[in-house]
């Protein structure tokens, strides 16, 4: 008999979605009923709202993916795929097979406008498997730059395919490695991968890093052969435990296969690889920073030059890039520059991976040619805005990008394009904002988190984010002045100007962004008291409207400091006095009988 | 609890190695589930690093913890998702549950201990929080009360 094979979606998100448990229930109906049913675990293969995902395999029958799978549906689901008949509702994905069926995936669609080069085995293969990968063409690149190329040629053919680093500032990979290779040549040199993923809100290199390790590895290797490194670190994030347990077993199962150590498939090349788990600082993510911590120092950032390819780790030329960027590195080699270089726009060339946040129907994980417009990335492929509440904006970059408005979304996905209108391309974190959300209050939430996680050595970056941090939290309480937006601006400017690192320098953006198009905002919350999306909790007042309360009670029992008072049935009356104006009655209400001013 | 002949082991696993501080204290730090003053100075010791370096290392890192943990730990996300979608609200309501005042993170009973935290990595399921090693998503105010009570019984 045929033998069935199902997949199970086993990143964080799939876990957090409750993927253990069905995988459970999966395993115990197999096992009860006998079936001839392969169980397997992937990643994320991009899909994160519709999780949990599960993928059904068997010859004669489409190759079908389930969502939104619950461990009750699972038994049948598998009972009705073995029988032929597929529940066509709830299939996502459906891949071409020789069958007869004719089943349309809700989501077919959206992977089709995607093009995937890094993302080309996530959600596909078992992680945790190192033949799942090397039967999807895995270490042939490495094979090919050991056999067939040296490392000049290496080095050539990256920077021919105009690749540009995708840890965000957009550096040409293939430069950065050229100048490696030629600093203090048969010296002990590094490669590092840059892992840290600061930015709140993107989660791009865990998925990469969960669900396709071996991709990372293989640039890595193929770099470390181009520059002369012997020996490479992966700095990893450490609120990633999945993705340092991926990335352990992958390095075992590379070097049982000696694929790392001595002598890499019979060749002169050498290489070995550890992993650093970082400590939480967000600063860590800048280069000089990240060698300091993983010397075992507080991760402070050092004046370039020297840059790190002349004196970096231990003070051996190292070249350090993103998860993103080795992730490509392979797909490269393999398929040529050339094949590269056809994506994309002419200064950006490639693919690019977005993680899709906030108020997007469809948030999850996808890559696009470089040259597409946001607001293909947000209507067409994240399935526009959930509950169809109103664009506001998109955030871009994180701590160091910027808000970019409903009148830019036709700016294409492109360094120079994204930073013309203030915000920066950044590792790849989109998060989607409606108008419940207040764009001064956003500014406020980054320089919370820049002033919390500056180092504290550049006076402008340690005390101006700090005095930013004031006015903006002043304007949000109603208690700013309107002189203030003038000082946020030259505070702006001097904290950009008097700051060492990338941190301190990018730290005004968001506040500078959200001036730039959203100024009136700033206005209103300074002039009128108003916070018109309703979060600046000073500005809000919750009340209830006499002639519509029925008197449920449903109010005063969510309240959470018990502020509602009134009798069953009558009216209720909400002490503004002792009121933490947290919205739970606006929530609980069903009559609108409660109201936010 | 005598922590020193532990820490003597992982002192020798590390010793010959290059930048070993960070994951040494983090190793410390399991042991534990906190660094303490001793176990600070008795690090200093053994491996002739000045006190305040280790110090220095522990304070910056958010990772690093001076005072012991609760029996369970909630972490509350921050990220910018996590913001958009609500995320003070679900910090309020679990601060009222666990009658949390001001900036204290601990409960009395030492039950529970409280961080926010820059994103779980599960933006897509916001707002987040992580009780342990468990991740709770598409939170309200209501649902992680109730989830939070639930760990009393
Ligand atoms: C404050 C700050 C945080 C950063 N965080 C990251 C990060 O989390 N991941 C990353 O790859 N690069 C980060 N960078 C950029 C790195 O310094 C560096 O440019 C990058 O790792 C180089 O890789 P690439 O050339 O492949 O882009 C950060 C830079 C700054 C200034
Ligand atoms: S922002 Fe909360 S999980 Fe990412």
């Amino acid at each position: 008999m045929k033998q069935c094979i199902i997949k199970i979606g086993m990143a964080s998100c799939g876990r957090a979605a409750g993927a253990e448990e069905i995988y459970k229930s999966a395993e115990d109906h197999i096992n009860k009923h006998n079936l001839d049913c392969r169980l397997m675990k992937t990643a994320c293969i991009g899909m994160c709202f519709a999780e949990p995902l599960i993928e059904f395999i068997m010859s004669d029958m489409p190759d079908i993916t389930y969502g939104r799978v619950t461990s009750e549906e699972i038994s049948g689901l598998i009972d009705s795929y073995l029988a032929g008949k597929p529940q066509e509702e709830k299939v996502i994905i459906s891949r071409e097979s020789t069958s007869n069926f004719d089943i349309q995936g809700q989501e077919n669609d959206s992977l089709k406008k995607q093009t995937r080069i890094v993302l080309r085995n996530c959600g596909i293969i078992d992680p945790e498997s190192i033949e799942d990968y090397i039967n999807r063409q895995g270490y042939m690149a490495l094979q090919k730059a050991l056999k067939e190329m040296d490392p000049e040629k290496v080095v050539q053919e990256i920077l021919a395919s105009r690749l540009r680093g995708r840890g965000g500032a957009g550096f040409p990979t293939g430069l950065k490695w050229e100048i490696a290779a030629n600093s203090r040549i048969g010296e002990k040199k590094y490669i590092v991968c840059n892992a840290d993923e600061g930015d709140p809100g993107a989660f791009m290199d865990r998925s990469v890093l969960e669900g396709d390790p071996h991709s990372v590895i293989e640039g890595m290797l193929i770099g470390a052969f181009a520059i002369g490194a012997d020996e490479g670190y992966i700095y990893v994030r450490a609120e990633y435990p999945l993705a340092i347990k991926h990335l352990k077993k992958a390095i075992n199962d590379a070097y049982e296969r000696n694929l790392l150590g001595k002598n890499i498939l019979n060749s002169s090349f050498s290489f070995d690889l550890h992993i650093k788990e970082g400590a939480g600082a967000f600063v860590c993510g800048e280069e000089t920073a990240l060698i300091a911590s993983i010397e075992g120092k507080r991760g402070m950032p050092n004046i370039r030059p020297p840059y790190p390819a002349e004196s970096g780790l231990f003070g051996q030329p190292t070249n350090i890039n993103n998860v993103e960027t080795f992730a490509n590195i392979a797909w490269i080699i393999l398929n040529g520059s050339e094949a590269f270089n056809k994506l994309g726009t002419e200064r950006s060339k490639g693919t690019k991976v977005f993680a899709l946040a906030g108020k997007i129907k469809k948030s999850g994980l996808i890559e696009v040619p470089m040259g597409v417009p946001l607001r293909h990335v947000i209507y067409d492929i994240g399935g526009g805005m959930k509950e169809n509440s109103p664009f506001k904006a998109v955030q871009l970059g994180g701590p160091s990008g910027g808000c970019i408005p409903a009148s830019k979304l036709d700016t294409i996905v492109d360094y120079d394009s994204i930073n013309q209108t203030g915000a920066i391309m950044g590792s790849g974190g989109m998060v989607v904002m409606d108008e419940k959300t207040c764009v001064v209050d956003v500014a406020k939430f980054f320089l919370t988190f820049t002033q919390n996680e500056s180092c504290g050595k550049c006076t402008f970056c340690r005390i101006g984010t700090r005095r930013m941090l004031e006015i903006l939290t002043r304007i949000t309480e109603g208690k700013g002045k309107i002189e203030d937006i003038k000082k946020l601006e030259d505070l702006a400017e001097m904290i950009n100007k008097g700051s060492l690192c990338g941190l301190g320098q990018t730290a005004p953006n968001p506040v500078l962004t959200t001036l730039k198009y959203f100024r009136e905002e700033y206005e209103e919350h300074i002039i009128d008291k108003k916070c018109r999306a309703g979060v600046c909790n000073a500005l809000i007042n919750y009340s209830v409207l006499a002639d519509k309360c029925v008197g449920c009670t449903a109010c005063a029992r969510v309240c959470p400091v018990q502020c509602i008072s009134g009798e069953v049935k009558k009216p209720h009356f909400i002490h503004q006095n002792q009121c933490i104006r947290c919205g739970a009655c606006f929530n609980a209400c069903k009559f609108e009988a409660i109201v936010k001013k | 609890m005598n922590t020193k002949p532990e820490i003597d082991k992982l002192i020798e696993k590390y010793k010959a190695k290059k930048g070993v501080l960070i994951p040494l204290l983090q190793d410390v730090q399991s042991i534990e589930g906190y660094l303490s003053r001793e176990n600070m100075k008795y690090i200093a010791e053994k491996m002739g690093i000045r006190e305040a370096e280790i110090f220095g290392v522990a304070t910056f890192y958010s990772m690093f913890r001076l005072k012991p943990l609760g029996k369970h730990i909630i972490r509350v996300c921050k990220g910018t998702a996590c913001h958009v979608s609500g995320a003070n609200n679900i910090s309020t309501a679990i601060r009222n549950v666990l009658d949390l005042k001001d900036d204290e993170d601990q409960t009395a009973d030492g039950f529970f201990t409280f961080i926010e935290v820059a994103c779980l990595g599960c933006c897509s399921l916001a707002p987040v929080i992580m009780i342990d090693d468990k991740t709770y998503g598409k939170l309200t105010s209501e649902k992680v009360s109730q989830i939070v009570k639930s760990y009393y019984k």
